[in-house]
């Protein structure tokens, strides 16, 4: 009885380990995930040339990156600054409270954008030219 | 008689750890964000006592004391909005972490590493759905990261909490 006790006492903390083994391979899996996805973005991105605004899901506007402008977006009562500026964008002051976009370093290479969930608003970088990144040079 | 009193002690438990768990919203709440660039990064403080709930009870009552958490939470600390993303979060992590317990591969810590990153999941789905934009996506990136260290820290808490607590002893619910 006692041996069996023991027995099993010690068969649980094998499976302990093991648990604690296969945890460590979960979280090592999502950060290597992470990783991969987060290098990968890194390596081919392309400069953007145009950003396009959507407001509550429509489209607001389109501009291009080689022109400096200030664009006012306003949606009801909220409004977002957005500057163009040098090939980048960026908001420069908005209404929403929480200032996420406002905080936003600037965007210039395609699919990187800012969004303002508090006013709808989401500012995206295009490129029109479609220049696929060199993956063999 | 005896299903009657067993039943009282149930809905007891159930609102004490609801009420906890709501505590736990609240301190969580009073923090500051921790990176305001990105939304939805937080320490999952409530998963604790929904984690124990799910190791020293079962699944029903997990899924009753996060339902009860999120009413209230949203009522006294949200909005609509809030409450549809925190649903989406909170349904897909019981589920996903209720899926690896009885696959016991994982321990609690790893369980709750996937709740965490499932939570921020389900909020991101719902935030592609509601506002139509894809993009958001990449948000998964940073929330990925803080919801595993978060999930490590509120996995380790939950096993202190199985190990000092023993349900069998306190609540004799069986």
């Amino acid at each position: 009885m006692r041996m069996n006790k023991e027995a099993s006492t010690e068969a649980r903390a094998l499976d302990a380990t093991k648990k604690v083994k296969n945890d460590i391979i979960l979280i090592s899996a999502l950060l290597l995930l992470v990783l991969i996805a987060a290098l990968a973005l890194f390596l081919f991105r392309v400069t953007g040339d145009t950003v396009t605004v959507g407001v509550d899901g429509k489209l607001f506007g389109e501009y291009s990156l080689s022109e400096d402008r200030v664009v006012e977006i306003k949606n009801g009562n909220g409004y977002n600054i957005l500057v163009i500026e040098d090939g980048k964008a960026y908001v420069r002051e908005a209404s929403c409270p929480d200032g996420i976009c406002s905080s936003h370093r600037p965007i210039g290479h395609s699919g990187e954008s800012i969004i303002c969930l508090p006013n709808k608003v989401v500012v995206e970088v295009h490129t029109q030219s479609q220049s696929t990144p060199d993956i063999i040079a | 008689m005896k299903n009657k009193r067993s039943n009282t002690k149930k809905i007891a438990l159930v609102g004490l750890a609801a009420s906890l768990a709501l505590l736990l919203s609240y301190v969580e709440f009073l923090l500051p964000p921790l990176y305001a660039a990105v939304p939805g990064i937080k320490m999952g403080l409530p998963n604790v006592v929904i984690i124990y709930v799910l190791y020293c009870i079962d699944v029903k009552y997990a899924a009753l004391v996060s339902a009860t958490r999120l009413i209230l939470s949203s009522i006294l600390f949200g909005n609509t909005m809030t409450l549809a993303y925190s649903v989406a979060g909170a349904v897909l992590s019981l589920l996903i972490m209720a899926i690896l317990k009885r696959t016991d591969k994982l321990s609690a810590v790893g369980v709750s590493v996937a709740g965490g990153v499932a939570h921020n999941l389900g909020q991101i789905l719902v935030a592609i759905l509601l506002l139509d934009t894809p993009q958001i996506a990449f948000y998964m990136l940073v929330l990925t990261v803080t919801g595993t260290v978060s999930g490590i820290f509120v996995g380790m808490s939950g096993t202190l909490l199985i190990k000092r607590i023993p349900s069998d002893k306190i609540f004799r619910l069986r």
